[in-house]
C-alpha cells in the first residue's frame, strides 16, 4: 500500500512536470495535428467510403514512432542531466517504484492525447455506422502499442545524461520493432523460403500483434507481447539505473 | 547513529575511498575535510545510499544501507553536492513533493513545508520556479527539502557553497542549532566553518583519514600552535629577538615583520612548555627592558596550516 503511494506521488510530480512546460502542448497539438492529416489525406478516410477508423488507426505504429521517444527520452536523463537522481534515489523508495511512477506519469500523458482524438470517433459515427467495438479494441491496441514504444525510451533515457542521443537510440529499436512486420521487409525474408524465419522475425514486429486489434481482435498472445515488452524494457531501466550507481 | 566500517569504493582499478571507518553520535556535528578528489562526496554518497560501497559497511541508526535501505533513508535528510532541484517545480511544488514522498500528508505535510518555508527564508520565492531563483535560493531550496521530515541524521555536502556571507552565517547557525539533536555530517572547503560549527572533524585525503580530532586538537598540531608574537614600537626587531632568544622556554624566535618603528616578532615555546608560561616571561622582560609593547598574544595554530600540512606532505616546508 505504501509502494503504491509512493509511486502516485512520483507520477503526479512527473505529469505535472510534463505540464509546468510547453513539452505538454505542443506534443498534444501535433499529435492531433498529425493523426488528423494522416487519416484524412494521407489515410483517405472518405474516399474509402466505409465507416471505419481503419485509415486512423493504421498510422499509430508510425506517428508514434517519433512522437512517443520525444515523450520518453526525457525520463531519466534529465534526472542525470539535473543531478536531481541524486535526490531521488536517496529518497526512502525502491528503484522499483521510481520507474513504475515515472513511466505511468508519461503513460497517463500519452492516454490524454489519445483520448484527445475522440473527434474522429464522433465524426465516423456521424456519417455512418461503425462498428464501435472494433475501434475500442484498436484503442486498447493503440494504448499497449505506445506503452511498449514508452517502456523502450524509458530504458535508452536511462543510458545518457544526453536526451537527443536518448530519441535516437529508441526511435532505431521502435522502427526495428516495426520493419521486421513490415511487408516489403517481410517479402523480402519470404524469398529466403524459410517460412519458420518469416514467422520468428514478424512476431516480433508491433505491426504483427497490433493488426489484431485493428480487426477488433482482442488476443492475448498480442497483449501479453506488448506487456512484455513494457515488462522487460522496464526491468532493464532498473538494471542500467543500478549500473550506473555502481 | 552513523556507523562506517572500513568503507571502500572503487571505480574501475581508482581506489576513491580507501578503508575509511568512524561514528557519528546523535548531538555531534562532524566536519569532513579535504581536497578535492579526496573522497569526501564518496564517501556521502555511500552512506545515503546513493552509491553501493565496494567493500565495508555503513549503518545509519542501526540499519544497513545495503541490507535495509528503505529503512536507514527514512531517517536521513541528504543535500547533495550543487544542490540539484527539479528545475520546471515552482519551490512550493518542490518542497510539498518532497514531504509526500518522505510519507508526510494532509495536515503533517502542510505544517512540514511551513516549517522548513520559514527556517530557510523561502517565503518570498515560494511559488517561483527552481530555474529562475538565484543560486543561493536553490541552495536554501535543496536544504530545506533536506531537513524536511526532520531527520535523526543529516548529511550535507557543501552546504554553504555559493552563498554570501549572511546566508553562510545563517546556515551555520542553523546546523549548530539543529547539531544539538541530530547526528550531522557536513563536507566544507572553508576551514573556519569547522571551526565554527563542528564538534569534531575528520581530514580526508586520497580517500584515507589522515586526521581526526576536535578542532582544538587539530589545530594544536600546528607548528605555530603555542607560539607567542609580541608587537614592539620604537626598537629595532633584532634587538627584540636578540633579548628574546636568551629565555630558556624558547626554541626559535623569528622577526615576522618590520615596519615603520614597529617589530612583530614570534617565540616559539619548547615542546614541553605549559601554556601561558612563555607569555608571562615574555612580558617580564618587556618590563625589564622598558618596551612599548603594544600587543602580546598567544597563537591558537591555524587548522589552515594543518590542512597543508597533512595533505600536502610533499611539498611541506620544514621549518
Amino acid at each position: 500500500m505504501n509502494s503504491w503511494s509512493n509511486i502516485k506521488t512520483i507520477t503526479k510530480r512527473e505529469l505535472g512536470g510534463y505540464f509546468s512546460s510547453p513539452v505538454a502542448y505542443v506534443f498534444i497539438v501535433i499529435f492531433l495535428l498529425l493523426a488528423g492529416f494522416f487519416t484524412f489525406m494521407a489515410g483517405g478516410f472518405f474516399e474509402r467510403g466505409e465507416a471505419s477508423l481503419t485509415s486512423f488507426f493504421t498510422w499509430h505504429p508510425w506517428l508514434y514512432l517519433f512522437l512517443v521517444p520525444a515523450v520518453g527520452m526525457r525520463l531519466w536523463s534529465e534526472e542525470r542531466r539535473l543531478g536531481t537522481i541524486e535526490l531521488l534515489l536517496t529518497m526512502p523508495i525502491t528503484t522499483w517504484q521510481a520507474i513504475l511512477g515515472k513511466f505511468l506519469a508519461s503513460w497517463l500523458f500519452l492516454i490524454l492525447a489519445l483520448v484527445l482524438t475522440f473527434p474522429v470517433i464522433i465524426t465516423v459515427n456521424y456519417l455512418g455506422h461503425p462498428d464501435n467495438g472494433v475501434i475500442f479494441c484498436a484503442y486498447v491496441g493503440s494504448l499497449l502499442m505506445a506503452g511498449a514504444y514508452l517502456a523502450i525510451s524509458c530504458m535508452t533515457s536511462a543510458l545518457t545524461r544526453n536526451q537527443v542521443v536518448s530519441f535516437i537510440i529508441s526511435v532505431v529499436i521502435c522502427l526495428f520493432l516495426i520493419l521486421c512486420g513490415f511487408p516489403p521487409v517481410t517479402n523480402l525474408l519470404l524469398r529466403l523460403e524459410k517460412p519458420r524465419l518469416v514467422e520468428a522475425v514478424a512476431s516480433f514486429s508491433v505491426m504483427t500483434h497490433f493488426e489484431g486489434f485493428q480487426r477488433g481482435v482482442l488476443d492475448s498472445r498480442d497483449i501479453i507481447f506488448f506487456l512484455s515488452i513494457i515488462g522487460f524494457s522496464l526491468f532493464t531501466t532498473g538494471v542500467i539505473i543500478r549500473s550506473n550507481r555502481a | 547513529m552513523i556507523r562506517v566500517e572500513n568503507l571502500s569504493k572503487s571505480f574501475g582499478p581508482k581506489l576513491a575511498v580507501n578503508k575509511i571507518s568512524f561514528q557519528v553520535e546523535r548531538g555531534e556535528v562532524l566536519g569532513c575535510l579535504g581536497p578535492n578528489g579526496a573522497g569526501k562526496s564518496t564517501t556521502m554518497r555511500m552512506i545515503t545510499g546513493f552509491i553501493p560501497p565496494s567493500e565495508g559497511k555503513v549503518s545509519v541508526g542501526g540499519f544497513d544501507i545495503v541490507e535495509k535501505p528503505i529503512d536507514a533513508k527514512r531517517l536521513i535528510g541528504y543535500l547533495p553536492e550543487n544542490a540539484p532541484s527539479y528545475a520546471d517545480m515552482t519551490v512550493s511544488g518542490f518542497l510539498h513533493f518532497t514531504a509526500e514522498i518522505r510519507g508526510l500528508r494532509g495536515d503533517a505535510k502542510k505544517r512540514a513545508v511551513n516549517r522548513v518555508v520559514e527556517m530557510c527564508f523561502l517565503e518570498g520565492v515560494l511559488h517561483q520556479s527552481v530555474e529562475t531563483l538565484s543560486k543561493g535560493y536553490r541552495h536554501r531550496t535543496c536544504f530545506a527539502q533536506s531537513i524536511i521530515h526532520d531527520p535523526e541524521v543529516l548529511i550535507l555536502d557543501e552546504p554553504t557553497d555559493g552563498l554570501d556571507p549572511n546566508q553562510k552565517h545563517e546556515v551555520r547557525t542553523l546546523i549548530r542549532r539543529m547539531g544539538e539533536k541530530k547526528a550531522i555530517i557536513f563536507s566544507t572547503h572553508i576551514l573556519e566553518e569547522v571551526e565554527a560549527v563542528c564538534s569534531r572533524a575528520i581530514i580526508i585525503d586520497r580517500g584515507q583519514i589522515v586526521a581526526n580530532g576536535t578542532p582544538q586538537e587539530l589545530k594544536a598540531r600546528s607548528d605555530i600552535s603555542g607560539a607567542v608574537t609580541v608587537r614592539v614600537a620604537n626598537m629595532e626587531a633584532a634587538i627584540v629577538v636578540q633579548k628574546l632568544s636568551q629565555l630558556p622556554l624558547a626554541r626559535k624566535v623569528l622577526t615576522v615583520k618590520e615596519l615603520s618603528n614597529k617589530a612583530w616578532v614570534r617565540v616559539l615555546p619548547k615542546s614541553e612548555t605549559i601554556n601561558g608560561e612563555l607569555a608571562r616571561s615574555i612580558s617580564e622582560i618587556a618590563k625589564r627592558e622598558n618596551w612599548q609593547l603594544e600587543e602580546l598574544h598567544t597563537e591558537e595554530g591555524r587548522l589552515d596550516e594543518v590542512f597543508r600540512n597533512i595533505t600536502m606532505p610533499d611539498t611541506e616546508v620544514k621549518k
